[in-house]
């Protein structure tokens, strides 16, 4: 069968019993993953949960140990250099080229692309506009700020108008502002019916952006779901977030509550918000607040093992 | 064999290629100028200077002489500089080749781009010592312009060399040990500012496997209105030079880029 037949069925990432092997540690052990067309799929985990060699993987940018990987219906790493064609990268770290402007930044990529800065001038133009770049045509990337230089790599990525964006750590480091502007950009994507796949340690933003995440930890998938339905499936609804020692924990009654703790923090979850309500006089503790549970109690929940025990 | 034939580099090479160019383009003239000084001076110093002494060498004047062999060795700095220095900054410090492979380019392709870019370097430099010589009235002959892809083979072999350096780098302090244990006995033995001949057998044995000696051969006589007596040798041990540093270079940035 010819690959790019059946092009709009397929899905936009399929992986089953991937392995990546660095020696004899696995970075990436044992992954099965499947991303549909349209959907913006976030890659939740700890520092060295394997979430970057996974994108890499992807992108066909290290060799698999084991297992299977499809890109858009084509096999990688044998097809990578097709697969990348359409696909937009947004790394980790800023790799923009110090050498160049903004705008000869855009037309080199292009090329890289095969496409010829004549041909891309329009486009360069209406993507800077998109980002709020207009005013930076001619800006060296020295002069940029994080932000800016994080919203010309996303220009950057859709240069050769990819069907598939991957991005890791998109906002890490960025301020407030510059993180909701990128978040908007992001969005703003979803909504025009792009495949995203991020990677990300911020719940704030796979909650904002991701219709499904998968929570990884030491190179695997322990949950995958919408950001919703994994909060419910794992915890109870509302949660007390003590940040004192408590004296007497036998007030705590087992059959209500589930009670985690991480470091210096205590977590009591409950379903029975007047339950939570009334530990708080019981208890005696002054430093606490009563919340909904989300998604990086979630998170800590399935990745914070080490450090509880 | 399937793996290996996924290894060719695409025509994607050339953008890799005018990426350089383009940054070069910028900065040509100090960029010439700190290239072309020193053989330059080189040339001056010695071809005037040391010429009042010695009034031919090898039956030819001794400015055209050292001339000559400047022309190579300046291709062979160039170009060794070139793809040791710039080549690493922009895989190491820039990050440039980490945004070019998640474009639809394969480390063959980047180390053909940087290899093809550092023999141009050569082949400028180099140029603008046959410019002077020009000038200066040096050359004769109608297959001066011969030299020129004789020069750009030459710059494309040594580029290719120091890129297997450049792979295996862990830090710059690895490319002095290149340029001053490798490169700097290569320009004494290989005919730059005497004749081979003057040398003890055993050297000229293994300067005769050396490639800047077959540069030399070729260059020298273009410059000089002689045919090369054996320009079928010399240029086959330029091509094997270039095409096996390529291929090491190339295997080599699979295993360090591909991690």
């Amino acid at each position: 069968m010819k690959a790019g037949f059946k092009k709009n069925v397929v899905a936009a990432v399929e992986i089953e019993g991937l392995v990546k092997r660095y020696r004899s540690r696995p970075a990436v052990d044992g992954l099965d993953l499947s991303v549909a067309r349209g959907e913006c799929f976030g890659l939740l985990g700890p520092n060295g949960a394997g979430k970057t060699t996974t994108l890499r993987l992807l992108l066909g940018l290290t060799q698999p140990s084991a297992g299977t990987i499809r890109v858009l219906g084509l096999p990688i790493p044998e097809q990578a250099r097709f697969a990348r064609r359409r696909i937009g990268v947004v790394p980790q770290a800023d790799n923009l080229d110090p050498d160049f402007t903004v705008e000869e930044n855009l037309e080199v990529y292009a090329r890289y692309f095969g496409l010829m800065p004549a041909a891309v001038g329009d486009r360069i133009r209406s993507l800077l506009e998109f980002a709020e770049l207009s005013d930076r045509l001619r800006s060296p990337i020295r002069e940029l700020s994080g932000g800016t230089k994080r919203r010309l790599t996303l220009v950057r990525a859709l240069i050769q108008d990819p069907d598939l964006v991957i991005l890791d750590e998109p906002t890490t480091g960025l301020d407030p502002h510059a993180r909701q502007h990128l978040w908007n950009r992001l969005e703003e994507l979803r909504a025009a019916g792009r495949t995203l796949i991020l990677s990300t340690h911020y719940m704030e933003e796979a909650e904002r952006l991701c219709d499904r995440v998968a929570i990884m930890d030491r190179g695997q998938i322990r949950a995958e779901d919408t950001p919703r339905a994994l909060v419910d499936r794992f915890l109870p609804r509302h949660v007390l977030e003590i940040r004192e020692t408590i004296k007497d924990r036998t007030l705590l009654d087992q059959n209500r509550c589930q009670v985690e703790v991480v470091g210096a923090l205590t977590l009591i979850y409950s379903n029975e918000r007047e339950y939570l309500t009334s530990l708080v006089d019981r208890l005696g503790i002054t430093r606490y607040l009563e919340r909904p549970s989300n998604l990086e109690d979630c998170f800590l929940y399935l990745t914070g093992r080490g450090l509880r025990e | 064999m399937n793996g290996l034939w996924r290894r060719l580099p695409s025509r994607g090479f050339s953008a890799v290629w005018m990426r350089n160019f383009l940054v070069w383009r910028k900065l040509w003239i100090p960029s010439l100028i700190a290239n072309f000084g020193e053989p330059l001076l080189y040339l001056l110093a010695f071809g005037y200077g040391f010429g009042q002494f010695v009034k031919t060498m090898d039956h030819l004047p001794y400015l055209v002489f050292l001339a000559t062999g400047i022309v190579c060795s300046s291709a062979m700095n160039a170009a060794s500089f070139e793809a040791l220095y710039s080549a690493y900054t922009r895989m190491e410090m820039q990050k440039t080749w980490e945004a070019i492979l998640s474009a639809p380019l394969e480390p063959a392709d980047v180390v053909l781009g940087e290899v093809s870019w550092a023999a141009t370097k050569g082949l400028i430099n180099a140029l603008a010592i046959l410019i002077v010589g020009f000038v200066l009235q040096l050359w004769s002959g109608a297959m001066v312009l011969w030299a020129l892809p004789v020069i750009f083979l030459v710059g494309f072999a040594f580029g290719a060399m120091a890129m297997i350096m450049t792979i295996l780098a862990r830090s710059y302090d690895f490319f002095v040990y290149y340029m001053i244990l490798l490169l700097t006995p290569l320009l004494l033995v290989s005919g730059v500012f005497f004749p081979l001949n003057a040398l003890p057998l055993p050297v000229v044995r293994v300067a005769r496997l050396l490639p800047l000696t077959h540069a030399i051969e070729l260059i020298r006589p273009l410059l000089t209105g002689r045919i090369p007596h054996d320009v079928f040798a010399n240029v086959a041990v330029l091509v094997v030079y270039g095409l096996a540093g390529y291929g090491i270079a190339t295997t080599l940035a699979y295993r360090r880029l591909q991690r």
